[in-house]
């Protein structure tokens, strides 16, 4: 079998011996076995969670979740929750699944049951749970670990379902991978100095960048040098978010920026870069253009907010809201607080009024809500540009926030070139 | 043909070897009800998991990978036994699921990227798996 030489404290041994209740023991028989097969030493007590596992992927998912209920499972640390497969603000805005709908909507039921919180966002450190630099949490959703840990310096692995509740329950994760320092330091240095400074400045270069930076470290971490110290938290979580969908990225830092990275000399750990790379501009373009899958100039609906649009991205937004009608349907997903938010601030209606239906509690890529006739879907992100096509049946077309406005408008697709060339 | 390596989940099993010729994400690349690879830019597109022993150097992709796992042991599609090159936590994740639910389960063996390199011919032949 596996290295046995994983050491427990007295009190995870009394929740595996079951004095802490049943749910308790299994979610620590899970904790501790993958453990084993990971080569933990020890685990790690973990001081938040978010949950990937509520998203409806077949009745077995649905079934695990029911039987922790059954067991008495109860999240022994505060625990947010990811996307699931209904908007249940709106529940017309999902097209009919038959019987998934109800499973999917147990397992949802059942998740909140275990005393995770009814977030249902992919950017949960957006509405409030931001766990502090240096704190051991144990996140799921490949975007929302990425930022946990390179943005808010935190220390996860990527858990994905069942791990991330069972590490919730048990209050503990396996002391492993980016929870140990030296995993955590940079062994490529990525300089970005090549790249014009206008185009820097601008959100649409950062799903680009992100998404050659999955294709050119895979699961290493990288230290990016030379991004202007005006970086915004949404840049960041593009970039991660586009990282993470095209390769494994689960931790980078940036330059000056994020919180372990003062200085290349920090992130490096003091050892020497294993590799820099430099993205140029003509290969940075080649990634920009393989976002699309679709060159006629086609678009058929227009999706943003994949991770879910924050209220900074609504009020940008807002300012480009046009006076004419969309010619195709625009879609804007979020979290149930950010839209509380717009609100009780009384500005949600003005997207109303202007065409913009407003996806809340789970997105496009996941479950159908997009018009069954298919076509081409532009999109802001980079996470939507990567699944759209697998998940939805649709082509896709990357542009800026301005793009996309602009596209639906028209009706046909309009980018603004000039910064690419 | 036998197999020797590092049980990582106990179990027989006994089928013809389905040796992958590109790394494949169960999630979006594997249809949980048939057991099929539903990923069409995978070389073997439409080939069944069902009762062949599946030999891949790792699994790539999503960690809800570990839930098509669970479904595929729920429905009756998984293959018959795993052999895998280096550890890999998430198919292995949704096997400890599924024995706490009482679903059949598979035995899950890691015997080294080299070997599993060398198995690259051997796709199609009969092998038993005792651990």
């Amino acid at each position: 079998m596996n290295d046995p030489a994983l050491l427990l404290s007295d009190d995870e041994a009394a929740i595996l011996g079951g004095e802490a209740g049943p749910a308790q023991r299994l979610a620590m028989r899970i904790v501790v076995r993958m453990g084993e097969i990971l080569g933990a030493r020890e685990l790690v007590e973990v001081a938040s969670a978010h949950i990937d596992g509520c998203l409806y992927h077949g009745d077995g998912g649905t079934e695990f979740a029911e039987r922790l209920v059954e067991l008495g499972g109860r999240t022994a640390v505060p625990a947010t929750l990811n996307v699931g497969a209904l908007d249940l603000l709106n529940p017309k805005r999902v097209r009919s699944i038959g019987r998934r709908r109800e499973m999917a909507l147990r397992q949802m039921k059942a998740y909140q049951a275990l005393g995770c919180r009814p977030t249902w966002t992919c950017a949960p450190y957006q509405s409030g749970h931001r766990p502090a630099a240096g704190e051991h949490v144990a996140w799921g959703e490949s975007n929302a670990v990425a930022f946990a840990n390179s943005v808010l310096g935190a220390r996860t692995n990527r858990y994905g379902d069942f791990m991330d509740i069972c590490c919730a329950i048990a209050g503990r994760a396996p002391r492993t991978g980016l929870h140990l320092d030296e995993n955590r330091r940079a062994t490529v240095v990525v300089d970005t100095r090549a790249t014009s400074r206008a185009l820097k400045e601008r959100d649409v270069f950062y799903p680009v960048l992100g998404a050659w930076l999955g294709g050119a470290v895979g699961d290493r971490v990288a230290v990016i040098a030379g991004l202007p110290a005006t970086v915004t938290e949404d840049q960041l979580k593009a970039l991660g978010a586009a990282a993470a969908s095209s390769g494994a990225v689960g931790l980078f830092h940036v330059e000056g920026v994020t919180p372990e990275a003062p200085d290349l000399a920090t992130a490096l750990g003091g050892a020497r870069a294993e590799a820099v790379a430099t993205p140029e501009p003509a290969e940075l373009r080649a990634v920009r253009d393989a976002l699309s899958t679709d060159a006629s100039g086609r678009v058929d609906a227009v999706a943003v907010g994949s991770p879910h649009f924050s209220i900074a991205e609504f009020r940008q937004l807002e300012a480009l809201l046009p006076s004419a009608p969309f010619a195709v349907p625009f879609y804007v997903c979020t979290g149930r607080s950010e839209h509380r938010r717009l609100e009780r601030e009384g500005r949600l209606s003005r997207f109303g009024n202007a065409g913009v239906k407003i996806v809340v509690d789970t997105c496009v890529v996941v479950t159908p809500v997009l018009p069954p006739k298919g076509g081409v879907l532009m999109t802001n992100s980079g996470k939507f540009a990567h699944y759209a096509p697998s998940n939805t049946g649709y082509g896709v077309v990357y542009g800026s926030l301005e793009d996309c406005v602009a596209s639906a408008v028209c009706g046909r697709v309009v980018r603004d070139e000039s910064l690419w060339n | 043909m036998e197999l020797k390596g590092t049980v990582v989940y106990p179990g027989n099993a006994e089928g013809r070897l389905l040796v992958l010729r590109k790394p494949l994400s169960f999630w979006g690349g594997v249809d949980p009800e048939s057991g099929r690879i539903a990923d069409p830019r995978h070389p073997q597109h439409g080939e069944r998991l069902g009762g062949r022993i599946l030999v891949m150097e790792r699994t790539i992709g999503s960690s809800s990978s570990s839930a098509v796992m669970l479904e595929l042991l729920r429905n009756g599609t998984a293959p018959a036994g795993v052999v895998v090159g280096e550890a890999d936590a998430i198919l292995v994740l949704g096997l400890l699921v599924a024995q706490e639910l009482d679903y059949p389960t598979i035995p899950f063996l890691r015997v080294g990227t080299e070997r599993v390199a060398a198995l690259g011919r051997a796709d199609g032949e009969h092998c038993t798996i005792s651990g």
